[in-house]
């Protein structure tokens, strides 16, 4: 590689000192001048008339056929991306739209079965309160009529009692002395003891 | 091309006329004859490029498209949106400058765009089309160009005809520039390919140093292709950058 590198070295430095070298030593090579300065020749002059039809040439069939030919594949290409990209873009919505109608669906369907529900649940509600007022009216009816009874019972009991008192009472007080006593009195006297007692 | 001990480097740049006497009378040379072949090359590159005019495009078709795209949007990006009216002449300008110079690469091939006429050609017809499209556009108010906008009515007599040798140096500017870098490029060439038969004289030792001239000459051949491209796409550029001046309002 060191060798390699050292012979180009030495080849490079050959190659510029021959240059200036043989630059000194080729005075005839400048002294025709260069062809391209000759206008006299009139060669270098053709080349513009021919450049000219040329150039022409080459723009004309550039510009009406071929640029042309270029720029419709791109268009057609750029076209046709942008309709992909539209039809994509709309079917997007159209899944959209139709995502939004069926949580709306949803949501309506979810309402209308809590509606149905509250109202069933309102129906079972008033029946049971009106069954619930017609038993407490049932049971306040049989109650009261009950209370009717039990006192009808306990006002003909408490008949009975002073009937018993007055009876015990002349009984004993014939045993204990013997003699009967006055009825009317036994019973007035009864009357004032249940006063008395507040019976 | 090495005669004796002189070099002759320019003899390439001689023209010959191209079918004796006919070529004479017409003036025809080998020149024209690789402008055609150029311009026939651009054609057929992009007739076969763009035939199977496919929506998803195969190498060859999409290199077609990346040179329409690359000028399309160089004269839209430089000119503006009147750029796509001098598209195919700047395409035209550009394909036509890059292949003669590519195809002068080649050995035993001529590179038109080494002579001045052809540069000077070219240059003055971008000249004339910008003087052209700006009278038509600007009308007279172009000539208020060679006097900048802000500057003291003072300075009038020096930058007026600065700014007229300026513009009219354009053509000048543009043709050497292409010249000049062609031209130096193939003298280049054909120094260094005379070294290598020069050096075979001296025997052994001239075969080994014979591998430095060739060595450069390769390295040249990689900044030719680069040189070529460039100065194509240089000319381009300015005759798009003179075309917004003429297109400005």
């Amino acid at each position: 590689m060191g060798v390699m590198m050292k012979i180009v070295r030495a080849g490079l430095l050959a190659t510029v000192s021959g240059v200036s070298l043989l630059v000194m030593a080729a005075p005839g090579a400048h002294a025709a001048g260069m062809p391209q300065l000759d206008f006299h020749n009139p060669l270098v002059t053709g080349q513009v008339i021919w450049g000219a039809v040329i150039f022409l040439g080459f723009y004309l069939v550039l510009s009406q056929v071929m640029l042309p030919r270029v720029g419709r594949v791109l268009e057609d290409r750029s076209k046709r991306i942008s309709g992909d990209l539209d039809v994509a873009r709309s079917a997007k919505q159209d899944a959209d739209k139709a995502v939004a109608e069926l949580q709306q669906a949803r949501k309506d369907a979810m309402a209308e079965a809590q509606a149905n529900l509250q109202k069933t649940l309102d129906a079972e509600q008033q029946a049971a309160d009106q069954k619930l007022a017609e038993i407490n009216a049932r049971l306040s009816a049989e109650i009261a009529d009950a209370e009717k009874r039990i006192a009808a019972e306990k006002a003909q009991a408490f008949g009975t009692l002073k009937e018993i008192a007055a009876d015990t009472t002349q009984a004993l007080v014939s045993r204990l002395t013997g003699v009967t006593p006055d009825a009317q009195l036994v019973a007035q006297k009864v009357d004032g003891a249940i006063a008395h007692q507040n019976i | 091309m090495a005669g004796g001990s002189s070099i002759d480097v320019l003899g390439q740049f001689e023209l010959h006329p191209v079918l004796g006497g006919l070529g004479e009378a017409l003036r025809f040379s080998q020149s024209p004859l690789y402008m055609i072949l150029a311009a026939c090359l651009v054609l057929a590159f992009l007739y076969f490029g763009m035939r199977p005019a496919a929506v998803v495009p195969g190498r060859f078709q999409a290199a077609a498209e990346v040179c329409y795209e690359f000028i399309h949007s160089m004269a839209v990006d430089t000119i503006g949106p009147e750029g796509t009216a001098f598209f195919p002449f700047i395409f035209t300008l550009f394909f036509f400058i890059l292949a003669g110079n590519y195809i002068g690469l080649l050995p035993f091939s001529f590179t038109f765009t080494s002579h001045i006429a052809v540069t000077l050609g070219l240059a003055v017809m971008v000249f004339l089309l910008t003087v052209i499209v700006s009278l038509k556009v600007q009308g007279f108010r172009f000539f208020a160009h060679f006097m900048p906008a802000g500057a003291s009515m003072f300075l009038a007599p020096l930058l007026i005809p600065i700014e007229i040798l300026s513009f009219l140096s354009r053509p000048v500017s543009l043709s050497i520039r292409l010249f000049a870098n062609m031209v130096a490029g193939h003298v280049m060439f054909d120094i260094f390919a005379s070294f290598v038969i020069m050096l075979a004289g001296f025997g052994v030792v001239g075969d080994v140093f014979a591998i430095g001239p060739i060595a450069i000459n390769m390295a040249l051949v990689a900044l030719e292709l680069l040189v070529g491209v460039l100065q194509a796409y240089v000319f381009a550029i300015l005759t798009c950058i003179y075309l917004r001046e003429a297109v400005a309002h």
